[in-house]
């Protein structure tokens, strides 16, 4: 790298990065901050005036029954999502790697992958058709079974959350067990043959080489899909707009809602710094296991 | 795993006469795991199929039967959702994808540029900027970004999707450009600078055509998000003629009621321009997701 040329003009490089400074610094760094100062005030979209209402916002949202109701929603698309797209997708993944499936393994992995490549609109459009109470793939195989009163899916206020994190785990799960079987493709085959030759089973080379050889990919896919997982908004969305009433919302949904159907665009940006704070947190957490557990 | 490193060259000495290892036979365990997998592949591919199948239905068809097959296939339904809004939704989808990836690939090609090849106050700022971003969500800057896009005036045109896309997929973008750049020889650069070669020709004669295969990685990300992305599109538009594929859906989905049909055949249009690239290029779809999962 060389700091200057005979002839190179000083502000050269600033040129260059121009671009990219100003579409960073207005698109995402200043609505960054702002969001923070918009979150002290209450305004609606179209007005010219905000009112300052200090930390106001923030007490109605401690004390807000639906961010509650979000935020225990998040949790669980958390929880799943890590237990099938990290964990299972792991176990998916090595399967698929195994001797005994290489000559199924191609049309398998391509098939799990292709939900990937579909928007999630079409996704959820879809799923509505799986999910239908009345003509639904799901409930009209149900009702063949014989079962009289089958669930009403996303209609219902108990399980409309859970049909848009199934829906989410067949739309993803296919792009971390990807992942997973990059990163053991990278194992070197040595490992695996002494580990053989000494006797490891399956479940012992599994646990002895695959899971402790994939731990950075590990780390990569759980801070990707628990920050996505507390900011999931296309998939609830689109499948239930957040209902019925608020049963299935999440805080981004929630933050949606205020914004741009309550017009409450204060309390939406108190939403978004709530999101934000949670992201941070949990990526600094997980950031810090990580590499405590490094040592061993 | 260090007792399998230590016993390698024991191992070496007796692979040879183990050549089908008793692990290599299929085991009630794997059997089971078969099974999974099967299931799974099931699961994935039976709703695509079922897409497909009952795109080609008439209304009467799917409400009766929904699990039968299409007794007369109406391939009208294709064209009827083409002509109902799908052509211009396409369209739109085209334009803004292409001109995303020109923007995106333009501004990040200059940047990295500056940030591989010289050296300058502010330097390490903008790269914090470009990690920090790649950990940023749209979600948390939302409400900021709408009003800046209300006050720039563009809300409601194609540039209100253009322009934040391309925003949000900068940082990702210089992280793989820069890292490509860091990579061609000094020498070549020395040599063309001696020979009078400006910067911008260096730029665009040596570094763009030696990083071919990244910036091809770079163009199937940026198609993938571009094509897919839902929340700005549903925020900052609202004519009916700028939405995108993933928007335009969700209108045609309510204008279309109950022709069941035709809506399953537009979103099987919608779907298929990613799944026919993912064929043609699976090695660089793999390895730009891989790519950035991990830089991400």
């Amino acid at each position: 790298m060389q700091s200057r040329r005979a002839g190179m003009n000083v502000m050269t490089p600033y040129v260059y990065v121009l671009p990219c400074v100003i579409l960073l610094g207005v698109f995402v760094y200043i609505p960054l901050v702002a969001n923070f100062y918009y979150s002290a005030f209450s305004f609606s979209a179209l007005s010219p005036t905000k009112s300052f209402v200090g930390l106001q916002n923030y007490k109605t949202l401690v004390s807000d029954p639906v961010v509650g109701t979000a935020l225990i929603n998040n949790i669980w698309y958390c929880i799943i999502s890590v237990a099938i797209q990290v964990l299972l997708a792991l176990v998916i993944a090595s399967l698929l790697e195994d001797k005994l499936f290489s000559k199924i393994s191609t049309v398998l992995r391509t098939t799990y992958f292709l939900p990937v490549l579909i928007s999630m609109t079409v996704v959820a459009l879809l799923f509505s058709f799986v999910y239908h109470p009345k003509i639904g793939l799901i409930n009209a195989a149900l009702k063949f079974f014989g079962m009289k009163n089958p669930p009403a899916w996303t209609g219902d206020p108990k399980t409309a959350i859970f049909s848009a994190i199934i829906m989410s785990q067949w739309h993803s799960t296919g792009y971390t067990t990807m992942l997973f079987i990059v990163a053991i493709q990278g194992i070197s085959e040595d490992l695996y043959e002494a580990a053989e030759i000494d006797g490891a089973n399956r479940l012992q080379r599994f646990w002895h080489i695959t899971v402790p050889q994939v731990r950075e990919m590990m780390f990569v896919t759980m801070v990707t899909t628990v920050t996505g997982a507390f900011l999931v908004f296309n998939d609830v969305y689109i499948l239930t707009q957040g209902g019925p009433g608020n049963a299935s919302t999440t805080l981004a949904v929630y933050m949606y809602r205020n914004a741009f159907n309550l017009d409450k665009m204060g309390y939406a940006s108190t939403i978004a710094v709530v999101m934000l704070i949670i992201c941070m947190a949990l990526a600094i957490i997980q950031n810090t296991a990580f590499r405590s557990g490094k040592g061993d | 795993m260090s007792q399998a490193v230590i016993s390698k060259n024991e191992a070496e000495k007796t692979i040879k006469r183990h050549n089908t290892l008793p692990e290599d036979r299929m085991t009630p365990g794997m059997a089971v795991a078969l099974v999974f997998l099967i299931l799974y592949f099931l699961l994935i591919a039976y709703p695509l199929f079922w897409l497909i199948s009952n795109s080609l239905k008439t209304y009467k068809e799917i409400y009766k039967n929904i699990w039968a097959l299409p007794a007369n296939p109406q391939w009208m339904n294709y064209v009827n959702a083409w002509n109902h809004g799908i052509s211009r939704y396409f369209l739109n989808s085209v334009l803004v994808t292409l001109s995303t990836i020109a923007l995106t690939i333009f501004s990040a090609a200059l940047g990295s540029y500056a940030l591989a090849r010289f050296r300058f106050r502010g330097n390490q700022l903008i790269f914090m900027m470009c990690m920090g971003g790649m950990m940023l969500s749209p979600q948390v800057t939302l409400i900021p970004l709408y009003q800046i896009i209300r006050a720039l005036h563009i809300h409601d045109t194609y540039l209100a999707m253009i322009i934040p896309y391309t925003a949000y997929r900068i940082p990702m973008m210089v992280m793989l450009i820069r890292s490509s750049f860091l990579t061609i020889p000094k020498e070549m650069e020395e040599s063309a600078s001696l020979d009078g070669c400006s910067d911008f020709r260096i730029f665009w004669q040596i570094f763009l055509p030696m990083s071919k295969p990244i910036l091809l990685t770079c163009c199937i990300l940026i198609a993938y998000y571009a094509w897919n992305e839902f929340l700005f599109a549903i925020i900052f538009i609202n004519s009916e003629k700028f939405k995108t594929i993933p928007t335009g859906l969700m209108n045609l989905r309510d204008a279309l009621q109950t022709d069941w049909g035709t809506l399953l055949a537009g979103m099987t249009i919608s779907a298929m321009p990613l799944i026919i690239l993912f064929f043609c290029m699976q090695k660089h779809f793999i390895r730009g997701m891989t790519a950035g999962a991990v830089k991400g």
